[in-house]
């Protein structure tokens, strides 16, 4: 690149630039003050704010300009600069990342939530066990979040199940850096039980992202572009299953997009019915809430109703399934629930049974609300078409 | 606690500013937290005065701009006000609400200097 302006043209050029005829050394040309100026600047050219704002017709100087007004020696112009991004937005962007990534290889991924405690990787293992047994080609793979420890990965890998432990530290939820990374290391640990397919290639290049968030925040957005020029539905489609078990926390995964298809939210019966009002913006965030442990609800003081009641405040669409996953039951309902996301419910009796009047509840307030928008639409458009 | 993490993504995007726009430090910082955004304001005030020093927001003014919630009320069909999630319409008590604005969590502008 140029030196004086900035200009695609080398200095090294055998025939110097018409532009830039040479002048005695010292004579300061407008050119040359820009090109001061623009050195001093940062690479991208804008204009330079430590000194005077330069008219780049006449090379007039001003140093007004800035928000300060005026120039004081040993004072520096102050400016002010618009961003409006989103705090979450380097999160965000690889969350879509792992969303078209989970999506081009037929991975159902699933976001479970819950605070400590409320079975998570007991249902998860009662899960695992029994879709092994109903579908025994299905892959199943897990994500383990915790601060500590790897206990729950080893829980998952006695069923048979691969499972990568993402230890958070002090963090109080997993990211999407995080899920991109332990994602690829499922495929680099279990190859064959994963999925039974080699791509490496993609793999490298598709979570080289994980380091790109730690040095820069921004550049992610090409690095994967390109590994999913391949549409989804040929051997990479084959549907797996990939369980992200969150940190036990019902407050901070709520604002973490980790690219899944649905975050499920588990709520214990041993826990107040009252939970999902104390921390709306989990059950907000969540399609699914399931009641886990209703085996104890002899023992317990717990109005299943009205826990559905409070959930359903917070998130009018929200769906509910009562599981044990000790004693089994209910888990029918669940799996089922599994079948249905990753679409081959292949005509079985399924009804809905759970919460489907609720369902269909939501969905009929969806239309009445569609009816008047478009209602509102036509409104507009009247009022736009007709001569004032 | 999530606060921490929220305060480090709004240093990393000044960083990544700074680095486009070569500025050396920032004076006043406006953050637009949404009502319904799932953030405590308190919280994330300390968690950027914590992460402050040593970096561009060291010294800096930083202004928490709060953005009202507000829901579709499916009940009612208006647009109402709601402070929090699981709040009932306060037209018609329905809580069939579809929360359509203060979910905003986003950097605004800066002031920034060079030296």
């Amino acid at each position: 690149m140029c030196v004086v302006c900035g200009c695609s043209q080398t200095q090294r050029n055998r025939v110097p630039a018409p532009a830039h005829p040479s002048r005695p050394q010292g004579q300061a040309s407008p050119e040359r003050l820009l090109a001061q100026a623009a050195t001093a600047a940062s690479d991208d050219a804008a204009a330079p704010e430590t000194g005077p704002r330069i008219d780049p017709l006449s090379g007039d100087l001003d140093y007004g300009a800035g928000a300060a007004r005026v120039s004081v020696p040993g004072l520096s112009q102050v400016r002010a600069i618009k961003l409006e991004h989103d705090i979450l937005g380097a999160n965000d962007r690889i969350a879509a990342q792992n969303r078209a990534h989970f999506a081009a290889h037929g991975v159902l991924a699933l976001n479970l939530v819950s605070s400590p405690g409320s079975g998570k990787t007991t249902l998860l293992c009662a899960t695992i066990e029994a879709l092994r047994r109903r579908h025994p080609a299905l892959p199943v793979a897990v994500i383990e979040g915790d601060q500590q420890t790897a206990f729950d990965a080893e829980r998952i890998r006695a069923t048979g199940a691969p499972a990568i432990q993402i230890n958070t530290g002090k963090g109080c939820h997993l990211d999407a850096p995080m899920v991109a990374a332990a994602f690829a290391q499922l495929h680099r640990h279990e190859p064959e039980q994963a999925h039974g397919h080699s791509h490496s290639h993609e793999h490298e290049q598709a979570h080289g992202h994980s380091h790109e968030h730690g040095s820069g925040g921004h550049g992610h957005d090409h690095a994967h572009a390109h590994a999913h020029a391949h549409a989804p539905g040929h051997d990479h489609a084959t549907p797996s299953l990939l369980f992200i078990e969150n940190v036990g926390n019902l407050v901070c995964p709520a604002l973490w997009d980790l690219g899944e298809r649905a975050k499920v939210a588990i709520l214990s019966v041993t826990e107040g019915e009252d939970k999902p009002l104390k921390y709306p913006d989990m059950f907000a965030a969540a399609r699914l809430m399931i009641l886990n442990k209703i085996d104890l609800l002899p023992h317990v003081q717990f109005d299943v109703a009205r826990c559905i009641e409070l959930a359903r405040r917070v998130n009018p669409g929200i769906e509910v399934l009562q599981v044990s996953a000790t004693t089994g039951a209910g888990l029918d309902d669940w799996l089922h629930w599994l079948e249905h996301e990753l679409g081959h419910d292949h005509g079985h009796e399924h009804e809905h049974a759970h919460g489907a009047g609720h369902a269909h509840a939501s969905e009929q307030a969806l239309r009445v609300r569609v009816a008047q928008l478009e209602a509102e639409l036509a409104q507009l458009r009247q009022t736009v078409a007709a001569p004032s | 606690m999530h606060e921490a993490s929220l305060a480090g993504g709004v240093l990393q995007l000044v960083d990544d500013c700074a680095q486009r726009e070569g500025f050396a430090r920032v004076l006043e910082l406006r953050l637009e937290v949404g009502q319904l955004a799932g953030v405590d304001v308190a919280a994330l005030r300390f968690a950027l005065d914590c992460i402050a020093p040593g970096t561009r927001l060291e010294g800096a003014r930083i202004e928490l701009v709060e953005t009202p919630g507000q829901a579709w009320c499916l009940g009612c069909s208006t647009r109402v006000p709601i402070a929090q999630r699981g709040d009932p319409c306060p037209a018609c008590s329905s809580y069939l609400l579809e929360p359509t604005g203060g979910m905003e969590l986003r950097v605004l502008d800066l002031q920034v200097s060079d030296d």
